[in-house]
């Protein structure tokens, strides 16, 4: 059911982990819906120096955290806001309908950890990073 | 498919080589049609037919005259229940009992009746998956047309009290119907013994060919037709016979209950084996009851904190071994399994099942092999979980 790419970053997720001291940390997802990704990242200048994820959820869900984290590693803040969840679906070569919203998550997990960076630094995030919702996401993406 | 390791055999199980041998003279050679008797082709199909009914009644303890082929355990289970709230509709009985953990065939069809006007009990179960009898009669009203209630668990591998159960419906003069998709095959069964109104079985569950079925009906109890049409099955089930199925069924049923013991004592040797294994690793939660004589010899169902069941099942898939989960995401659907649910299990536990289902191809060396494949998937899992505290 899976891609060859979705099944590679499953069997092989890039930068699992996490990061120590690091400069910003998203959590999305809800154990009750049986996905949680969890994010970390180092920023160093505007750059992504380091990212780190874990995940609890299905197949699609490690591997749409793993290629997310590659695909903003070594980049700026601003190329990591542009990830959509489309991207993420195209980089693994599609997803099943019903695991579209794992694709969503990876997206707002980013967007949680660089939110939480701007907190940290004492800068209202929403304006940069636009408003995350609190709520399972899943649940909204699937209808 | 040397290397894989099937343990999914509550999904399905491979049609065995005796069974598939019986079958194969029914599609090219003996091709005639049950019904056309007045030919020698059409004769012999009768007279095959005839004997696969025989074969059947004798392995479930009733009459040649109380079995009904289907087409599959959907089937029967759709005609006993609606078959019979459709019937009694018209004495203004509309109010049906059954259990929230039946199987989607069972609860689907109560639905449909449910937006046709009827009303139905949905009863609960305890932590092991137990319906109560009590709980059954105190369900029972005046209006009540049916009780339907599994005889056992296909996920968590509760067999449930259906003497006791019968013997309340009967007190009260109700008729009893279970699905026993899962047991048949699986534990003894005997119809005449049991105060039981009608059963539904399903050939592929005991190594027969999939899409055949039968629904044992009591003498004397008449459930609406389902499929209307031709003369078929005493003009109660229409539709010209699926024989080189019903032949498998009959084939396979027959062996599995001359060998029940047997395999009952083999199956239920790997399913502790990995009982015992799994309760001995961490943060373990082991669905369905702990008293083997209360559960199908075969099946094995547990939660693993923080590992999320298709993960496992992705993972175990890997290293060859075939099993199932009761998670959202391996159902297809946002919710987990409604039976892990029903037991009281929190969400996010019901998200971490994992159901191995043994069957008679498989042996110890598989239920050593399904361990120590959990022994390196199970951590390699919650490594990756943001929920696992070790």
């Amino acid at each position: 059911m899976y891609s060859a790419k979705v099944m590679d970053h499953f069997a092989n997720p890039r930068n699992v982990g996490e990061i120590e001291n690091a400069d910003g940390v998203g959590e999305v997802g809800n154990p009750k819906c049986g996905d949680i990704m969890k994010m970390f990242l180092k920023i160093d200048n505007n750059v992504i120096t380091d990212v780190k994820f874990k995940t609890f959820g299905c197949g699609a869900a490690i591997a749409t955290s793993s290629i997310a984290t590659e695909m903003i590693k070594g980049k700026t803040i601003d190329e990591a806001l542009k990830l959509t969840n489309k991207a993420v679906v195209e980089a693994l070569d599609g997803l099943p309908p019903v695991k579209l919203h794992c694709s969503v998550l990876a997206e707002q997990a980013v967007k949680a950890a660089l939110a939480d960076y701007y907190r940290r630094q004492g800068v209202d995030p929403e304006p940069i990073v636009g408003k995350l919702e609190e709520d399972c996401h899943a649940c909204a993406c699937e209808a | 498919m040397s290397n894989i390791i099937y343990v999914d055999n509550a999904a399905t199980t491979p049609v065995s080589k005796p069974v598939f041998d019986a079958m194969a003279p029914y599609f090219c050679e003996q091709y005639g049609n049950p019904s056309s008797i007045f030919y020698s082709v059409g004769a012999a199909a009768g007279d095959a037919l005839a004997a696969a009914r025989e074969k059947v009644a004798r392995a479930l303890g009733c009459d040649t005259g109380e079995v009904f082929f289907t087409s599959c355990g959907s089937e029967a289970d759709n005609w006993a229940i609606k078959g019979t709230a459709h019937k009694f509709a018209k004495q203004g009985k509309k109010h049906l009992i059954t259990s929230c953990i039946e199987h989607h065939a069972v609860l689907h069809s109560m639905q449909a009746l449910e937006r046709e006007g009827f009303e139905v009990t949905y009863l609960p179960v305890d932590a092991e998956g137990f319906v109560s009898p009590a709980d059954v009669e105190a369900a029972i009203r005046p209006d009540t047309a049916l009780v339907t209630i599994m005889f056992a668990n296909n996920e968590i591998g509760t067999i449930e009290p259906i003497e006791e159960i019968g013997a309340v419906c009967r007190k009260h003069g109700v008729w009893f119907h279970t699905d026993a998709v899962q047991a048949v095959g699986a534990v003894p069964i005997d119809c005449h013994a049991l105060p039981v109104d009608m059963l539904s079985l399903s050939a592929h569950k005991f190594n027969g060919p999939k899409g055949v079925g039968a629904l044992y009906i009591r003498r004397g109890v008449m459930p609406l037709n389902f499929l209307d049409g031709g003369a078929q099955e005493r003009g109660r089930r229409a539709g010209t016979e699926n024989l080189a199925g019903i032949v498998g069924l009959a084939t396979a049923l027959e062996a599995a209950v001359n060998s029940l013991d047997e395999k009952r004592a083999r199956l239920a040797r790997m399913r502790d084996y990995v009982l015992e294994h799994i309760q001995k690793m961490p943060q373990v939660k082991v669905n369905g009851p702990l008293d083997g004589s209360k559960r199908l010899p075969n099946n094995v169902n547990a939660s693993f904190t923080a590992a999320e069941g298709e993960s496992l099942l992705l993972m175990l898939d890997m290293r060859g071994v075939c099993a199932s989960s009761g998670s959202a995401c391996a159902s297809g659907s946002l919710d987990p399994s409604h039976v892990l649910l029903s037991i009281g299990l929190p969400h996010e536990i019901a998200h971490c099942s994992l159901r191995i289902s043994f069957g008679v191809q498989n042996t110890m060396d598989d239920a050593k092999a399904v361990c120590d494949a959990l022994d390196e998937v199970v951590p390699a899992v919650r490594q990756r979980s943001p929920l696992w505290r070790a």
